[in-house]
């Protein structure tokens, strides 16, 4: 019901920005023994062309599997149970494998979480960029080759001398913008990047998160930035989505949330990045506590909620435009 | 006075071989010298990128390496020359957390085990009871209850439960020291703060110091009562926390301070930062200062030796950097100067 609600509501994006992407009612089940658990609950997301969603959440709230789901690469026992993934109108989960192919990368590429361990150790950073572009496109001159890869190199950041090298001998954050140059080899319209910036010290976060916004820049690419640290959203990112237990329970521009975050579990993320500037109290929460093969009917993040009402244990709150593209699913408004 | 619960003198760790070409070698700490004091408990950091050592001084302080040269004593003990019942003793109070709390445990034990192990392990006690009373209680500091979680398996448990479990497993020892190796940095920011406290409260009811080895210095900043910043197996500033924060003076610690994403969204990063590609090869400065190039202020007697602790004006609080070393006093007040600039920008 709330599905087909917001649908409607949310195709108004910013004046006259296209849409890139655009995810409804998408829905992912795991199997398991005692029952389906609920990944992905019903999400809608737009992303516009030349934005940077942030799409925040603790752990196992599902924000990588929303990831996967939408380049549909959910592995079993996780599978797609509804949905729609629209990339400039053409529907992902309605293509054949081959049909596929053809779109992942050229129009969507991802950054998977640890993207700077999953390179193979014993190929030379030419080879693996190489193997990117040949497999999903044209086969070229390999000097055509050459000159791509050492301008994708230099859009990263990299000097040319990368290209010769193997894995083990560039630090984590060149690795990690390796990974990022194979992302953008295609040209995609849009990137998904999943934590690009965790396991690396500040300084390294810094110059990785600097890359990431030289290139949208420059290719005017769109990005989904998955991540839990506000603060590194708060810098990169133009709206960010805010996923708990699978669904998103807040959705607005950057800068709307964090002056007036709306739902009660957006205000308790926000309360609990910790400072350099002011030594405060700890705020300590619970995790997530419901058992996710059942939950509670009724809001969500009803247990863990300090303003629960009677009504929240009965109705799903819907995603509601609250404040000018600002959408959040909390009864309290 | 009493014996420090622990210090570590000079201590040197020089890695060879393996991997390494013949003849090079990899300097992982150099003359580290730290002490905790007996009383009151404290939590001390140990911050730093990676790559800087942290890790390395932790598995010294657990004896899962032998230092190179330097000794590290515990309570007066040198912990190289400890009788086998004198290392069960230290191995009982010296308890370990480590960063990832999905790799810990073995997936084919239910999460019991853990408890079980050490109970064994140490003889704490032969009553099935009196065990289930201690694991009941050690679970309880960390606001969990045994009937909920001993009987499941590690998966069915969520990161921040599992990293609780190994707080309550340290626990469970009694011990006076307990080495956290990045504890945080796979849970959540809202799962963080709870086992934070949990280390405060450790601290101040318990008596438990720790050593938080950590490359977030916002948390460290948040809960600790002292920091030692490393770089490159360097100490490069140490000190109370609160003043090494608020006031960092050597240029590496400003620039990771610089460095850390604001919560702001009308406050963004203005200035690029860029990091020589050297630099990020890791090829290491021998002789002088290791963070020679990076740093903006760097003089030609940086490249000579390398800068001692220097004392800074107020308390508790030393940096390894020229800038502040009153003999070189011709141009040191322009210096300061030029610094105190950028840092208001």
């Amino acid at each position: 019901m709330t599905v087909t609600m917001n649908r409607t509501k949310m195709d108004n994006g910013p004046a006259g920005v296209p849409k890139v992407l655009e995810v409804q009612g998408l829905r992912v089940h795991y199997a398991t023994p005692s029952g389906d658990v609920i990944a992905v609950n019903g999400v809608n997301l737009n992303v516009y062309e030349g934005e940077t969603l942030g799409l925040v959440g603790e752990s196992g709230c599902r924000k990588s599997t929303l990831a996967m789901a939408i380049l549909r690469l959910v592995q079993p026992p996780g599978r797609i149970v509804s949905g729609k993934v629209q990339i400039h109108g053409i529907d992902l989960i309605a293509l054949s494998e081959r049909e596929l192919r053809q779109v992942r990368w050229n129009q969507i590429a991802l950054i998977p979480q640890g993207a700077m361990n999953s390179l193979n150790p014993v190929m030379r950073v030419k080879n693996q960029i190489a193997e990117a572009i040949v497999t999903h496109q044209v086969q070229r001159s390999p000097q055509e080759l050459k000159e791509r890869i050492l301008r994708l190199l230099a859009m990263v950041g990299l000097p040319g001398r990368v290209y010769d090298m193997y894995p083990h001998e560039l630090s984590g954050g060149m690795k990690q913008r390796v990974c990022i140059a194979m992302a953008i080899a295609l040209t995609p319209s849009i990137i998904i990047a999943d934590e690009p910036t965790s396991a690396l010290d500040v300084v390294v976060q810094r110059v990785v998160a600097q890359t990431l916004l030289d290139v949208k820049r420059t290719l005017g690419v769109s990005m989904i930035l998955i991540g839990h640290d506000m603060g590194l959203m708060a810098q990169l990112v133009d709206r960010i989505a805010v996923m708990y237990a699978g669904n998103i329970v807040e959705i607005a521009p950057v800068k709307d949330i964090f002056a007036e975050p709306l739902h009660p579990y957006t205000q308790l993320l926000l309360a609990s990045i910790p400072s350099v500037k002011e030594r405060k109290p700890l705020v300590v929460t619970e995790g997530l506590t419901h058992d996710l093969r059942r939950p509670p009917p009724g809001c969500i993040f009803q247990l863990r909620c300090p303003f629960v009402m009677d009504k929240c244990r009965e109705v799903v709150p819907p995603l509601r435009e609250l404040r000018p593209n600002h959408y959040a699913a909390c009864h309290l408004y | 006075m009493p014996e420090p619960l622990l210090e570590i003198h000079n201590a040197t760790k020089i890695y060879r071989g393996g991997f390494l070409r013949p003849g090079q070698q990899l300097v992982a700490l150099q003359n580290f010298n730290l002490t905790i004091p007996e009383e009151p408990a404290t939590i001390t950091a140990i911050a730093g990128e990676s790559g800087s050592g942290k890790t390395t001084l932790a598995n010294l302080i657990l004896g899962f390496i032998s230092p190179t040269s330097g000794e590290i004593l515990y309570r007066g003990q040198n912990t190289s020359t400890m009788s086998p019942r004198q290392k069960l003793e230290y191995a009982r109070q010296v308890q370990a957390v480590f960063q990832d709390p999905y790799a810990v445990y073995n997936p084919f034990y239910r999460v019991k085990h853990i408890f079980d192990l050490v109970i064994k392990n140490f003889g704490l006690t032969s009553s099935k009871q009196a065990a289930r009373d201690l694991i009941e209680d050690a679970l309880k500091m960390v606001g969990m209850r045994g009937e909920e979680v001993l009987e499941k398996y590690p998966h069915q448990l969520s990161g921040g439960q599992r990293q609780r479990m190994m707080v309550a497993r340290a626990y469970l020892l009694k011990p006076r020291l307990i080495v956290a190796d990045e504890p945080v940095s796979m849970v959540d920011a809202s799962l963080r703060a709870m086992i934070l406290d949990i280390m405060l409260k450790l601290r101040d009811q318990q008596n438990i110091s720790f050593l938080y080895i950590t490359h977030d210095l916002s948390t460290a900043y948040q809960v600790c009562d002292d920091i030692y910043v490393l770089y490159q197996g360097s100490i490069a500033e140490k000190g109370d926390t609160v003043r090494v924060i608020e006031n960092p003076k050597h240029p590496y610690v400003q620039m990771l301070i610089e460095s850390i994403p604001v919560p702001d969204p009308n406050q963004k990063w203005n200035t690029d930062v860029t990091l020589p590609s050297e630099e990020e090869l890791r090829s290491q400065v021998d002789t002088g200062c290791r963070f020679y190039p990076r740093c903006p202020y760097h003089m030609d007697r940086c490249l000579v030796k390398q800068p001692p602790l220097i004392q800074m004006d107020s308390g508790d609080h030393q940096a390894a950097c020229y800038l502040y070393d009153q003999t070189t006093a011709e141009n040191q007040s322009g210096v300061m100067e030029k610094q105190s600039a950028t840092k208001t920008e």
